[in-house]
């Protein structure tokens, strides 16, 4: 436990000199056993000694000694008492794939308890046999080994059937057939992982496209408002977080969640005085209101420099929500797309609902349906546009803290999302949530389809040519709004 | 009479006056040199420009107070191209008729300089470009005090497969002309060294590209065949965050697949969350991390001209330093700021750089410097883990490519040409 401690000291970065000319010079001969003897007898001349500080200086850890210390964490680690502690250290030494742990891990075996670790040590004793076993063990081995989604039995059973020159590497036939029959079979399987893989990315690239897009489906497509400040209504969003991060720095997961209601807030007041201090005097001329609404983007744009300057600030992940799901060596999906998409499925419940049952709602649809008629059953027209305006832009501010976990926080946040949400809504067809909600998806899934084959950059433009033709033919999009009122 | 008299008087007096002013404005340009800078204020560039402008104001204010230039106050003259290309040519234009610089400090994008290029050639200006580059000219006109491919790209290469003896590779990048170009010279050398082609994964994304989970995915199954695997990118600005934060996330871990970043300094780190970075690794000739004490008083005096403790130092901030110190030593050795007279005298002036050597600047405009390898920090700073053990000579043009091969670049008599193939013995004729 000494020589354990020790090292996680070590790896939090300040090797103290004692330690690295002990570790240089066995590096080299590559005894692990030394090394912690070394690193154990190290750590205590420099406490027992009591070292004059200035005399050591800090040593920086690189990833030759960070591969070093895990290695010998996870071997110390093995006798720990906590199981998922020395389950993920059996795991590390697995990934480690090093032919001298598997003496330690086979001793461990006897000693075990735990059938989780259990399993995993044998698992690892087993990928040994694949290469080291004698014929009947390596027969064993690939039959129970073709069941489990390991990379490492990939690259394995793979090396086994691969022809080096003229001959192949393995000279057994048999063994050969197994292994080749094996990959085939768990090949079937990483095809099948690699298909939920690319609906997860894409659903999740969808997910953004949709929260960027929902409030414009709601001031674009249903007050039919070109807001061309939009993505900055995203951006203000977004330094919410950054502010409140700053504001409470010990409690980073709970300021991104608070962020939620303010970022909402602070979008929506803002999105309220832009509307009653310029859009309301603009209503019926699309053109100044893209204009003057440009001017607006620009201008917050600009403020936004001079406060926090031009330069990205850090926004930090919660930790809950760094990392990723491994469900097993093939899928893994990532904490902060599942959350986001999650989020968004949330945020346009809550709008559907929102417009649906509350009296808000209802007065949004009947003054965007028919403004004269609204006003003449009694409806405050300008008030309810306001209202609906700061709405669109809190949800803007909303999809702006979801995209602060996933891209800079910076002045031009905005500006690199405002086309794809114009292109979602009209995709979608214009004045219609659910249009929005499906278009975001089938775009991102489509997206994320044809990156492998086309890459990043042809896979956006034959997407944009796409609903270029789209448009051609059905001009009011996916679902288009129908009635009286939308033909005149 | 009286009256013709006062008009007369008048007349004179005001001829007098204006003949004055007209005077003492001829003196007082005769009074400075002016020192245009062109770098980007506004738009998407700024991010990494404002920075640089505010480090040439620094080394200006700094030589005025040790009593200016030839005897004359040094005047900066400021410009905002705002990160909009065709403006660049044309605010070079100004500097150059309108406020008669003698030298230009500026441009970041590789195609910026480009646009700058045929101005600055056509009116025989001098341009200081600070920023690493690909390579592949050489101009008469222009001083490239960045790195050269040889001086980042390829040590950079060197280390990963020497010392991580790494065997497979993702060359990713931004796609545009620099990584285009640097990921080409990269292919061919990987291939001289007798990599596979099928161990080499080329991907280019559009700039601010922000969503890098099947990227990732890709890069993660091509590393799990069994080799050891690196990514060199040159993914450029703002799409790095992301991509880091992706890479974190998706689990892969420095230890296991390294990324060496070429675009990817102090500035840009103290905008991201380096939690998920730490250990990943860049290549430049600087780091604010150098313990030097000329790199110490640099900080210190940055610091201070910039009134923020917190602002960091980073590689092309040194690479201006050096460029300005060279031809601040040129003028003096040439008595002039005669563009012609300097070009000549800024051939082999030498001058110490920030990380301990003496950069000198080199016949075919490029300057010596050593390249040094980095690991990233948990406080956004780079710890030094492999530097090469002298200065690296910059080469315009890389032998890597079988076209560029025969070419050098050599602004020295008898040759004097930015492209002279040694086979044909001829200079192309093309300026750049």
């Amino acid at each position: 436990m000494n020589a354990y401690s020790h090292l996680r000291f070590l790896r939090n970065g300040f090797l103290a000199c004692l330690c690295l000319c002990f570790s240089s010079s066995l590096m080299a001969e590559g005894s692990l056993a030394e090394l912690l003897d070394a690193f154990r007898t190290g750590g205590m001349q420099d406490k027992e000694a009591g070292l004059d500080k200035s005399l050591l200086s800090k040593i920086n850890v690189n990833n030759r000694i960070r591969t070093l210390l895990k290695k010998g964490i996870a071997l110390q680690q093995l006798n720990v008492a906590d199981d998922k502690t020395r389950l993920a250290a059996v795991e590390t030494l697995g990934k480690l794939s090093d032919p001298a742990t598997v003496k330690v891990l086979t001793d461990r075996l006897l000693v075990e308890t735990n059938q989780g670790v259990l399993e995993a040590i044998r698992r690892l004793v087993l990928i040994d046999q694949l290469q080291n076993g004698n014929k009947d063990e390596r027969i064993k081995a690939i039959d129970t080994l073709k069941e489990f989604n390991s990379q490492e039995v990939v690259n394995q059973l793979q090396a086994m059937t691969e022809k080096e020159g003229e001959s192949f590497k393995e000279n057994d036939t048999d063994i050969r057939n197994l292994a080749s029959a094996a990959l085939t079979e768990i090949k079937g399987r990483i095809q099948a992982y690699a298909a939920v893989e690319t609906v997860f990315f894409g659903l999740s690239l969808g997910a953004v496209l949709v929260l960027s897009a929902i409030g414009l489906a709601i001031t674009f497509g249903v007050m039919g408002i070109i807001n061309m400040a939009h993505g900055e209504l995203m951006m203000l969003g977004a330094y919410t977080v950054y502010v409140l991060q700053q504001l409470m720095p010990e409690y980073l997961g709970l300021a991104t969640v608070l962020s939620i209601p303010v970022a909402f807030l602070v979008a929506g007041l803002t999105g309220i005085a832009i509307e009653r201090g310029i859009i309301r005097h603009l209503y019926g001329r699309p053109l100044e209101t893209l204009l003057a609404t440009f001017g607006v983007s620009l201008f917050l744009q600009q403020t936004v420099r001079s406060i926090f300057s031009p330069l990205n600030r850090s926004v930090s992940s919660p930790s809950w929500m760094s990392g990723s799901w491994q469900i097993n060596d093939f899928l893994a999906l990532t904490w902060n797309r599942f959350y986001i998409l999650i989020f968004s499925l949330l945020v346009f419940a809550a709008l559907v609902q929102i417009l649906k049952r509350t009296k808000l709602g209802l007065e949004v649809r009947a003054v965007s349906q028919n403004r004269a008629m609204a006003r003449a059953m009694g409806i405050p027209s300008g008030q309810v546009d306001a209202l609906t305006f700061g709405l669109g832009s809190g949800i803007a501010g909303i999809a702006g803290v979801a995209l602060s976990q996933i891209t800079n926080v910076g002045p031009n946040l905005g500006q690199s999302y405002i086309v794809d949400s114009f292109m979602v809504v009209v995709f979608g067809g214009v004045g219609n949530l659910y249009g929005t909600l499906l278009a975001g998806f089938s775009l991102g899934i489509a997206n994320k389809f044809l990156e492998p084959y086309a890459g990043a950059v042809l896979a956006k433009i034959l997407v944009l040519i796409f609903i270029i033709l789209f448009i051609q033919k059905r001009p009011r999009g996916l679902f288009p709004q129908k009635g009286r009122a939308v033909e005149s | 009479m009286k009256v013709f008299s006062a008009t007369f008087r008048k007349l004179a007096l005001s001829t007098a006056v204006m003949s004055l002013a007209f005077a003492s404005t001829s003196v007082r340009a005769e009074d400075t040199i002016k020192v245009g800078v062109l770098h980007s204020l506004s738009g998407t560039m700024a991010i990494s420009e404002t920075t640089l402008k505010d480090t040439m104001l620094m080394l200006i204010d700094e030589q005025n107070k040790k009593g200016g230039l030839l005897g004359k106050k040094l005047e900066p003259v400021v410009v905002d191209p705002a990160s909009n290309w065709p403006l660049f040519a044309e605010k070079a234009r100004e500097l150059l008729t309108k406020d008669k610089v003698s030298a230009i400090f500026g441009c970041w994008t590789s195609v910026s300089r480009k646009s700058v290029l045929p101005v600055i050639e056509e009116l025989n200006g001098l341009l200081f470009y600070p920023v690493q580059y690909e390579g592949e000219e050489s101009s008469k006109n222009v001083f490239y005090t960045g790195a050269a491919p040889n001086q980042q790209a390829i040590p950079a290469v060197d280390y990963l497969m020497n010392d991580l003896k790494v065997k497979r590779w993702v060359l990713a990048g931004t796609d545009y002309v620099y990584p285009r170009t640097t990921n080409k010279i990269l292919e061919a050398y990987l291939k001289s060294k007798g990599v596979d082609s099928k161990d080499i994964m080329i991907n280019y994304t559009p700039f601010g590209h922000s969503d890098w989970q099947s990227i990732v995915a890709d890069v993660k199954k091509f590393g799990s065949a069994g080799k050891k695997t690196a990514v060199v990118s040159t993914i450029n600005g703002d799409a790095n965050v992301p991509f880091y934060k992706e890479l974190g996330n998706q689990g892969i871990k420095a230890e296991d697949i390294p990324v060496v970043a070429f675009s990817v300094g102090e500035e840009e780190l103290s905008g991201m969350d380096t939690k998920p970075l730490v250990g990943h690794l860049a290549a430049w000739n600087y780091f604010m991390s150098v313990d030097s004490t000329k790199n110490a008083a640099f900080i210190n005096q940055w610091k201070e001209y910039i009134k923020n403790p917190k602002r960091v130092t980073n590689d092309p901030m040194e690479a201006h330093y050096i460029g300005f110190n060279m031809w601040v030593k040129a003028v003096e050795k040439a008595g002039t700021t005669d563009p012609d007279a300097v070009q000549k005298a800024i051939i082999g002036v030498e001058y110490p750089n920030l990380s301990g050597g003496t950069s000198k600047m080199l016949p075919n405009h490029h300057i010596s410097k050593p390249v040094l390898i980095g690991e990233i920090q948990a406080d956004g700073q780079f710890v030094t883990v492999w530097q090469t053990n002298k200065l690296v000579d910059g080469d315009a043009w890389s032998d890597f490519l079988p076209d560029s091969k025969p070419i050098v670049a050599d602004w020295t008599a008898p040759i004097s040409c930015g492209n002279y193939n040694t086979k044909t013995k001829k200079c192309s004729g093309q300026k750049y």
